[in-house]
């Protein structure tokens, strides 16, 4: 369903170096396949999540979702693709303070330039036990309910993979549990393939797959 | 959720930012409204005065000076002109030009709570020949009474008040007044007039005049001429005018048995508010300030016009009120509301301003929601849109209460402007001008907004979300 090829991908420093961050030959995610991907900070775990939504352009190679080039795609294209099948969650849930539980799931919907199904969302909302928070702002919830509003918000417009960049990141341990269980729940009563980042041992010891970028970004290893 | 709704939930998340700049806007756009409004009922009211008559003659002077003085009972009134004058408009040369011929004699007053009222002497065919406006398709419209009747030409002490009047001051049908001689509060007291009719508001300056009978205004002491002073109507230099409009002549009402018995007109007769038979003023004695002419047709009027005019030995001057209406508004009243327009169009730039600086100032706190917006796979035109159109909703709601707020102080402050000008104002009354503000303060907004719109446009989303 994933197949990143041959990506490469550098930043210029402020010096004018080139600083490569993606050197990666091949990896791949099967449909409603659940991996962790782990690694040390700044190997670039979040570039690659970026890179495979569409929010970051790479160097070279190839991202292919269900065979489309992400790639070859113009930023307008990448951006309709991520609304209509990339789910992100985020690690500080970044739910919008201005709108509701509801609105916030509703806003996921928003941008796919398909027609917007209220019910859905709450049916989303409820399947996570937040039926009675509907119309409460993030500000009004607990962070447990936050990062269960932005599950929804991910899954809204029933994504065909869903990145989780560090979701458990700002949960204390009591919540992180809760938070795994829903996102791997969540991702299988829907078949939504899912991409998650963690340092968390105690997270990434509960999946089959877990990938260490080192091993994958030849960048990383070196 | 439409980009509208995002933007509005925008709006209402910073609700005090937005409702100070929302509120600048529409205090900028109430000023607007008000100069636009006020213009226009000015403009419109200013013309209307002076409608269902074609001319005004009067002695020679400030023509603008007898306009205002005759329609919008304003300034000192002119030089009087005999009564013999009048009569060319009713049996002289120019009575196969004229229509109807409305005599007014002008200089007295009447005051109630601090304010001055003018008392208009003339006859009843000024609510009965003349046709005070039009309605839009053309039909006249004539003077009605709220309660009571015309004033009789025998009871010469009969007089109707106009409706502004009969507000202020709480006079009614019944009750009767007493003119002051001049047109200060503190000029002697004259004999009293009855009322007998209160008129329907006009929306003209003749809602703030009381009308009294010109025959009953004859007898009253200084109204009348000296009959030894009958070939002294030479005009008086203007100092000696301005300073006492009718000093110069004899106070006349004790001696008004004399006066009668030394003409050689036969005496007409009327009554006084006692039902007392009374005698009337000699012609030869009377003069009128100006004459309202109603010709028989637009032709004779500017025939009429050139005859009077043109007469090197005329004592008398005609004006045409409309033209000089139009002079007034011309000269005066359209560069001030020119410079006011301008001014308020300025504040309304300024609030403007103030929606860039508040939005400009905010994207660097709302550049997170901007990227998450990104990433849910919102392109960069759509959260460019959504900034603009939060620009847009700001702009077009401070403006929809400004445009209600412009028209509530108009209602506020008519009853004042009314009473103190009798010009009406309508706060219902919407001007065609107002149809562009809305689509001007979208253009405005969008100008305003393009650079917060920009930034969001340009927004590094990876490096937002980090």
């Amino acid at each position: 369903m994933l197949h990143v090829e041959k990506v490469r991908k550098s930043y210029r420093e402020p010096s004018g170096e080139e600083l490569r961050i993606l050197d990666i030959p091949e990896f791949r995610l099967a449909t409603g396949e659940q991996v962790v991907l782990r690694g040390r900070s700044g190997c670039g775990k979040t570039t690659l999540l970026n890179s495979i939504a569409g929010l970051t352009t790479v160097d070279a190679g190839a991202i292919r979702i269900r065979d489309v080039d992400i790639t070859r795609l113009p930023e307008a294209g990448r951006d309709r693709f991520r609304a209509r099948h990339i789910g992100y969650v985020f690690q500080t849930f970044n739910l919008l303070a201005a709108f509701t539980a509801l609105e916030n799931v509703m806003l996921g919907m928003t941008f796919t330039g398909q027609r917007r199904d209220p019910k859905r969302a709450a049916e989303l909302l409820e399947k996570v036990g937040l039926s009675h928070r509907l119309h409460h702002k993030p500000q009004a919830l607990s962070v447990g309910e936050q990062q269960r509003v932005a599950v929804a918000r991910a899954l809204a417009n029933k994504p065909l993979l869903l990145l989780a960049d560090e979701p458990t990141a700002n949960i204390d341990p009591a919540h992180q549990q809760q938070v795994i269980d829903l996102l791997r729940e969540a991702c299988l009563s829907e078949s939504v393939a899912m991409l998650l980042v963690t340092h968390a041992s105690e997270v990434s010891d509960q999946f089959e797959r877990v990938e260490y970028l080192e091993q994958i970004n030849r960048v990383a290893a070196a | 959720m439409s980009f509208w709704k995002i933007a509005w939930r925008n709006m209402q998340h910073r609700a005090l930012a937005s409702t100070l700049t929302g509120l600048s806007m529409a205090l900028g756009v109430a000023a607007v409204i008000c100069v636009i409004v006020v213009h226009s009922i000015v403009d419109r009211q200013f013309s209307q005065f002076a409608q269902g008559y074609h001319l005004i003659v009067g002695g020679k002077g400030g023509a603008m000076q007898m306009v205002l003085s005759t329609v919008y009972h304003l300034d000192k009134a002119l030089y009087p002109i005999p009564w013999s004058y009048y009569e060319q408009f009713t049996e002289g040369e120019y009575a196969s030009l004229t229509d109807v011929a409305v005599p007014y004699c002008l200089g007295d007053s009447f005051s109630a709570d601090d304010q001055t009222f003018r008392v208009v002497a003339t006859t009843p065919d000024l609510f009965d020949k003349i046709q005070y406006t039009t309605q839009a398709d053309g039909t006249p419209i004539g003077y009605t009474f709220r309660d009571g009747r015309n004033f009789k030409s025998d009871q010469f002490f009969e007089a109707v008040i106009g409706s502004v009047v009969a507000t202020h001051t709480g006079l009614k049908v019944g009750d009767i007044f007493n003119p002051t001689h001049g047109i200060g509060a503190d000029g002697d007291k004259h004999e009293e007039f009855k009322i007998v009719g209160v008129l329907e508001p006009t929306g003209t300056a003749n809602d703030r005049a009381l009308f009294a009978n010109m025959e009953g205004f004859y007898l009253l002491e200084g109204h009348a001429l000296a009959p030894e002073d009958k070939k002294k109507q030479e005009l008086p230099d203007e100092a000696d005018y301005v300073a006492d409009l009718f000093g110069w002549r004899v106070a006349l009402f004790d001696g008004i048995e004399s006066s009668i018995e030394t003409d050689d007109e036969a005496p007409r007769y009327g009554y006084n508010i006692m039902g007392e038979r009374v005698a009337a003023l000699p012609e030869s004695q009377r003069e009128v300030t100006s004459i309202l002419v109603l010709c028989k047709s637009d032709m004779h009027a500017g025939t009429l016009e050139l005859l009077i005019n043109k007469n090197p030995d005329s004592v008398a001057q005609a004006v045409s009120p409309l033209s000089q209406v139009t002079k007034l508004l011309g000269t005066f009243v359209s560069p001030i509301q020119l410079v006011l327009l301008v001014l308020t169009i300025l504040i309304v730039l300024v609030a403007a301003i103030g929606i860039f600086v508040s939005i400009y100032n905010s994207m660097n706190e709302r550049s997170r929601d901007i990227a998450v917006m990104r990433a849910l796979g919102a392109s960069r035109l759509a959260v460019m849109l959504i900034t603009l159109f939060e620009s847009i909703l700001l702009s077009v709601c401070g403006g929809l209460v400004g445009i209600a707020m412009g028209h509530a102080l108009i209602g506020l402050a008519s009853p004042f402007v009314e009473a103190r000008t009798g010009v009406a104002l309508d706060m219902f009354q919407f001007d065609v001008q107002e149809l562009i503000l809305i689509p001007a303060l979208v253009v405005l907004a969008a100008l305003v907004g393009f650079l917060p719109a920009l930034s969001a446009y340009r927004t590094d989303v990876a490096k937002s979300l980090n």
